[in-house]
């Protein structure tokens, strides 16, 4: 090869090693812009089950659990929520200071009264969540929860609502979620990932 | 004579209190309804999931049409199933059939009796009396024991999957 030559390409390959380079850091920089963006959940201003004011501030900072129910569900509701108490107790007390929501797709019905009753019964570990429909509703979409209210001929109704219990880090960003009647031994594996 | 009589009594009433506690089966025509139980209420809830597995052991169809309790103001009969991911629980309001020659099971996950507008709540130990009506057999009252918040009777823990 001739000098010229040999200079030519070096400079070529200098300059795809630049473009490569400028590439790569875009990409990257994007790709961290839409994490962020994608982080689940929205903001809300909600009450919790002693009647506190509660807003998307009390999940940052910790990994938590959440789960969307109700309390007239006579089923999945409480083996949910009795299978999160036992999540608890394998874990034991500290738990990478992870922390469970009990949010209520059915505000109008579920006072913080009842969310308390509700949730002390099967653990202490997991804060009932409940107040305005319009703020319930943000955190439902937020979290791309399904609900739907299902009346019922006498008048009543019933919730149809996303059974899953949504595992979420301590950044807000979606990890997965254990689904409702999940072997325990794969919820609990799925938690620890979460926590570590 | 009256030594006999006694005896008897005596017997009989032994077999009464032995069948108090435990779930037992309960029989109208050619239907068998075997191991009733009803989940212990959750504080702040109005509502209580019954389950029970009934046989057909006749040649033709039947259908459980309603329920009733003094315990709730409502009894209604409830299909629960899971679509994906989403809960989708719905009144059958014709009734639950249970073919001629099939068991149907209610259980957690799927078909139950589901006790409304309950004003005490349901305390596991407590034995909750219905009734439960079917369309050709007629009407039997059913005693259900209150079993654990998780759903299982009291011997062994089930949860659904």
């Amino acid at each position: 090869m001739t000098m010229g030559k040999r200079i030519f390409a070096g400079l070529a390959t200098a300059l795809l090693l630049v473009c490569g380079s400028v590439g790569w850091v875009a990409w990257h920089r994007s790709e961290q812009a839409s994490a962020v963006d994608t982080a689940f959940g929205a903001p809300f201003k909600l009450t919790d089950d002693r009647d506190q004011p509660i807003t998307e501030v009390a999940l940052q900072g910790h990994p938590s659990l959440i789960y969307f129910g109700y309390t007239h569900c006579p089923d999945v509701c409480p083996t949910t929520l009795y299978d999160m108490a036992g999540w608890f107790k394998t874990l034991g007390p500290n738990a990478g200071g992870l922390k469970a929501y009990f949010f209520s797709v059915d505000p109008e019905r579920d006072s913080a009264g009842i969310m308390h009753s509700y949730t002390s019964n099967f653990t202490d570990r997991i804060t009932g969540i409940t107040g305005d429909p319009v703020e319930m509703q943000k955190a439902i979409k937020g979290w791309r929860i399904y609900a739907k209210k299902v009346p019922t001929p006498d008048g009543d109704y019933t919730m149809d609502h996303t059974a899953s219990v949504l595992l979420i880090d301590a950044k807000g960003n979606f990890k997965g979620t254990i689904s409702y009647g999940e072997d325990t031994e794969v919820a609990l594996k799925k938690i620890r990932n979460l926590i570590q | 004579m009256s030594k006999r009589v006694s005896l008897l009594t005596a017997f009989s009433l032994a077999c009464l209190l032995c069948n108090s506690a435990v779930a037992e089966d309960f029989t109208i025509g050619t239907l068998k309804i075997s191991e009733p139980y009803v989940r212990a209420m959750v504080p702040g809830a109005p509502v209580g999931g019954g389950y029970m597995t009934i046989t057909n052991t006749g040649t033709t169809d039947d259908r459980l049409v309603t329920a009733g309790s003094p315990r709730a103001g409502t009894v209604q009969i409830h299909e629960m199933k899971m679509d994906k991911d989403v809960m989708v629980m719905r009144e059958l309001a014709n009734g639950l059939t249970i073919p001629a020659g099939k068991t149907v099971e209610l259980k957690p996950g799927g078909y139950h009796v589901m006790f409304m507008k309950v004003a005490e709540p349901f305390k596991q130990g407590q034995v909750i009396k219905a009734t439960l009506t079917f369309e050709k057999a007629g009407t039997v009252a059913i005693d259900f024991p209150v079993g654990p918040v998780a759903g299982g009777t009291g011997g062994h823990q089930e949860i659904a999957k």
